[in-house]
């Protein structure tokens, strides 16, 4: 066994729990908590895969802008956290059943116990890459070069959910007062002013 | 240099007709006129060139594709000509004959106007319409004859059929015309499946749609044969010519499909003359020239030919007899024409059909043109019995009339009577199967040819005028752009057949266009006796045509002008006869019952039965009554709680990974 | 004692193992709206370690070009997913699943 290795139960054994842990928690305060520590130790395992860039963006992306969101909805609204939970219990039963049965079927076709019906056991074409090689470079040439045209259909796509979610949160309030400036020039003299002629009165 | 004129020729009628036809309203009838006459004349102008190119230059034959519209399965699908001097001699009649037909319209169609109803919509425009169909047609059908590929010859031969059908129903608030138009194209989808079956076969059999190429292979296909009902063995080559045949027979009206020829009389008489006398109806007549190194290998198909045509020479000619209206007359003579042009073919004297075919295109376009004249002075009566004396009244109609019926019965020097006794002396000499009886007919033909035509010609220019007094009073010969079509039509009818019989008949002229083999020697034979034109009229005294001619002339003037009740004797002795034939044989009828009536009681049983019943019963109502049932069964899969929908997602991950691992 | 036990399989086994804890979350949190998006992108995460495992133990960069992806539409998705989870909450005072049942069409 080699260092790497205890790395790697380590921070398995850490993406194990606190992912029971989400799933488990009685908060959901506590579940995007839990959820953030596994988005970190799972980003520690992809770092042993030197897959460094992915597990930067991981880190930065999910933990810092959608995990800090989820938070921020959650507490935003107003839950009723007990009623929430109501039959947690009564479906334990049937949920660990086919947790069960869906990771032996997986462990079956991928795992190390099993026929190996897939190959994967002998699969290691690996190479450890030199201390001065970055993947982010690498990276970066296939992106900008054979998938430019994904990369770009990405960046539409983030945009699109960004004007999909502020549109679909934004809201006018009747009570708010709002400036109109096209309203404001396209105004005429002769639409505020009035001149009105009178004969002038004697007073008397 | 060539090439552009070949596709200048149908592209100027086609363009003088789309003018004519989408902008009808802005050119008016003067620019209508005047763009289709011009087109029309420019592809006469240029097919005399051709004319002129092919036969006094002696330039080959042509034959090139214009445009490959696609292949599959390496069968070529395109737009080509095949220009020989059978094919510039086709279009030079075609666009001459349409080029007067064009002009005569002018007079024939000045009032059309008052054939509408004043509150019908229909009428408007009528007469740029009907010049940008003739136009259409003039297109049409020298695709047809220029077509070097069965696919081309197929797009013409549906495209006369078209505009055919267009015209015959151009009156089209007139029911009987509607009735007729119809009539002719159902008839005409008739012989059409034959046709494309034959073309089937063709390429099912040869694998090419090019002429030159299925010709190359006629030999091959000679010597094998196909079982159509298991247990049968036909001849390839006999399926196919029969096949084609089968389609000759819709086009040029022969037993049994002749029946919407006579109808089609309901159109303009101008159509009558250019498509259903001198171009379309001989479409068939050309196709089976045409097919000659085909059908020279197959003598059931000869045969076959030769008994069809027989029966339509000899019995459409009776029929003529007993005809008072003066088209139908001038309808069933075209029929028995064509069946002596039928003859011919069968007995491979296929010269002698297209010289007859041209000879015909004259002079049976020049008796239309008279006849219509004649309806024209007459204020659309058409009933011979009410007319009679026109002589006095319309010379030029009258002297062009009577050169149309002494070529039409064969008067010695005439064109008609060199192409007519050309074909029966090459009967006379043919050896095919069933000659004999084609003889008789067409001998008894001559007889009562001349009996018909005289017998019309008696009664509508001779003996007393039997018009009303209003109509008499307005009698007077036709405008100029009738009777100038009459006259440039006579001098062909006059002339034509002794100045070409020599080269068109005996001589070479077709050259390949046309393949005869060595042992169908029926014209050959006439050939050895031939020694130029006018021989051939002085031999013409020692056989029997000429004189059933004058026996023909002879009694129709007796019976009708010298003792006019005989004819009513003979009809009340004879009332069996005659009841047969003013009933066509009761072909219409026997048509109308069996398969009229048969279609229409099956079209009843599918209505009920089939429609009713089954389709909306059972497929409509009952598939929407399944699709309920349905729906309401799977509704309640369709929970709407959120959880449910992932239940079955993860349960079809598990069934995928069982399938996965199974297989 | 130098050689490592750690292969492709042990990635695949924990991806697995996560996944299934998904799963049975999915099941278990059947009323909170708010968990099952965070069950949703745990669903991601298993599928995103395959990718990146195979990506090194193949060699080949495109798995990770791949996770790239993945993480830019769940980006998007978790975006979107949110809003209108908050425009659900202001109209209906509960992002309880059950009470979502009713569609209007």
């Amino acid at each position: 066994m080699m260092i790497t290795d205890f790395l790697f139960f380590a921070f398995a054994g850490v993406v194990i729990a606190s992912a029971l842990g989400v799933v488990a928690s009685r908060n959901p305060v506590h579940s995007a908590l839990f959820l953030v520590l596994t988005f970190f130790s799972c980003s520690a395992i992809w770092l042993m895969l030197e897959a460094e860039f992915l597990a930067i963006t991981l880190v930065l992306v999910y933990v810092g802008a959608v995990m800090v969101l989820f938070l921020f909805v959650v507490m935003m609204l107003d839950i009723n956290v007990a009623k929430m939970r109501e039959g947690f219990v009564s479906y334990l039963p049937v949920g660990i059943v086919f947790a069960v049965l869906m990771l032996a079927v997986m462990v079956y076709v991928v795992g190390p116990v099993g026929p190996d019906v897939m190959g994967t056991a002998a699969l290691d074409n690996a190479v450890r890459q030199a201390a001065d090689y970055s993947n982010t470079e690498a990276l970066g040439e296939v992106l900008y070069t054979d998938y430019v045209l994904a990369f770009e259909i990405a960046a539409v796509i983030l945009l699109v959910a960004i004007i999909a979610a502020i549109t679909l949160t934004l809201r006018r309030r009747p009570t708010t007062k709002y400036q109109t400036p096209g309203k404001q020039i396209k105004v005429k003299r002769d639409d505020r002013l009035k001149v009105i002629k009178s004969d002038a009165e004697v007073l008397k | 240099m060539m090439e552009n004129i070949y596709l200048a020729i149908p592209l100027a009628p086609l363009f003088g007709a789309i003018i004519a036809g989408f902008f009808g309203a802005q050119i008016g009838r003067k620019g209508a006129h005047s763009v289709t006459i011009l087109g029309v004349g420019i592809s006469f102008i240029l097919s005399l060139v051709a004319l002129n190119h092919h036969v006094f230059n002696g330039a080959a034959a042509y034959n090139d594709s214009v445009y490959i519209w696609m292949v599959s399965d390496n069968i070529r699908f395109e737009v080509g000509f095949l220009v020989d001097n059978l094919t510039v001699m086709m279009m030079s009649v075609v666009t001459g004959v349409s080029l007067m037909v064009h002009i005569y319209t002018i007079g024939y169609m000045a009032d059309d106007l008052h054939n509408w109803p004043k509150e019908s919509l229909a009428g408007t425009n009528a007469y740029q319409r009907f010049f940008s169909y003739i136009s259409l047609f003039t297109f049409s059908m020298l695709m047809l004859v220029m077509a070097n590929n069965f696919m081309q010859l197929f797009f013409g031969w549906e495209a006369v059929g078209l505009v055919s059908y267009l015209l015959i129903g151009f009156w089209s608030v007139r029911p009987t015309a509607v009735y007729a138009n119809l009539k002719a194209f159902l008839v005409n989808r008739v012989g059409d499946f034959g046709f494309i079956l034959g073309i089937a076969a063709v390429v099912m059999y040869t694998g090419s749609l090019d002429y030159y190429d299925v010709f190359a292979k006629a030999e091959s296909l000679s010597s094998q044969s196909m079982s159509i009902f298991s247990g049968t063995e036909w001849s390839v080559i006999s399926v196919i010519c029969i096949l084609l045949f089968v389609g000759a027979m819709g086009k040029s009206a022969q037993i049994p499909l002749h029946v919407w020829l006579p109808d089609s009389m309901e159109g303009p008489t101008p159509i009558s003359a250019l498509i259903h006398a001198a171009t379309m109806v001989t479409a068939g007549i050309f196709m089976v020239t045409r097919m000659s190194p085909l059908y020279e290998w197959s003598d059931a198909a000869l045969s076959f030919i030769i008994v069809i045509g027989a029966l339509t020479a000899f019995l459409m000619g009776l029929i003529g007899i007993v005809q008072n209206d003066i088209k139908r007359v001038v309808a069933y003579s075209t029929l028995s024409q064509l069946g002596y042009m039928t003859v011919a073919l069968g007995a491979s004297a296929y010269s002698a059909a297209v010289f007859h075919l041209m000879t015909h295109a004259f002079f049976k376009a020049l008796l239309f043109l008279a006849a219509g004249s004649v309806i024209i002075a007459m204020h659309h009566e058409q009933d011979m019995r009410k007319m009679g004396g026109l002589k006095k009244y319309m010379p030029i109609t009258y002297w062009t009339s009577l050169v149309g019926s002494l070529a039409l019965i064969g008067f010695p020097g005439f064109s008609g009577f060199f192409s007519k006794d050309a074909i029966i002396e090459a009967v006379h000499h043919s050896n095919i199967p069933g000659h004999e009886f084609a003889y008789m007919a067409v001998l008894s033909g001559v007889f009562i040819t001349a009996f018909y035509t005289f017998r019309m010609f008696f009664l509508v220019f001779h003996g007393e005028e039997r018009m009303d007094q209003h109509t008499r009073e307005h009698l007077h010969e036709t405008p100029w752009v009738v009777t100038v079509p009459l006259i440039l039509l006579a001098i062909p009818s006059v002339f034509i057949g002794g100045f070409t019989i020599g080269d068109m008949l005996f001589g070479d002229y077709f050259g390949s266009a046309v393949y005869i083999a060595d042992n169908h020697t029926g014209l050959a034979e006439v050939g050895k006796h031939f020694h130029g034109a006018w021989a051939f009229v002085e031999h013409a005294f020692a056989g029997p045509a000429i004189y059933l001619a004058a026996l023909g002339v002879f009694s129709a003037w007796f019976i009708y002008m010298k003792q006019p009740d005989i004819a009513t004797n003979m009809k009340n002795r004879f009332i069996f006869i005659y009841r047969l034939l003013d009933n066509k044989y009761y072909m219409d009828d026997i048509n109308a019952f069996v398969f009229g009536g048969g279609s229409r009681t099956l079209g009843d049983r599918l209505w009920k039965v089939g429609d009713v019943t089954f389709i909306d019963g059972l497929l409509v109502n009952g598939s929407a009554r399944l699709v309920g049932w349905f729906a309401g069964v799977t509704r309640r899969l369709q929970t709407g709680m959120l959880y449910h929908y992932a239940f079955a997602m993860i349960i079809g991950v598990l069934m995928l990974f069982a399938i996965g691992l199974i297989v | 004692m130098d050689t490592s036990v750690i292969g492709l399989t042990s990635y695949l086994t924990l991806a697995a193992i996560l996944f299934a804890i998904s799963v049975a979350g999915i099941f278990l949190n059947r009323k909170n709206i708010v968990v099952l998006l965070m069950c949703i992108e745990l669903m991601l995460l298993a599928a995103n370690i395959n990718f990146v495992a195979f990506s090194y133990f193949l060699n080949d960069l495109s798995g990770q070009v791949f996770v790239f992806f993945i993480l830019t539409v769940a980006a998007a998705e978790a975006a979107i997913g949110l809003a209108i989870l908050v425009t659900l909450f202001r109209s209906r005072k509960t992002i309880d699943v059950e009470e979502l049942d009713s569609l209007k069409g």
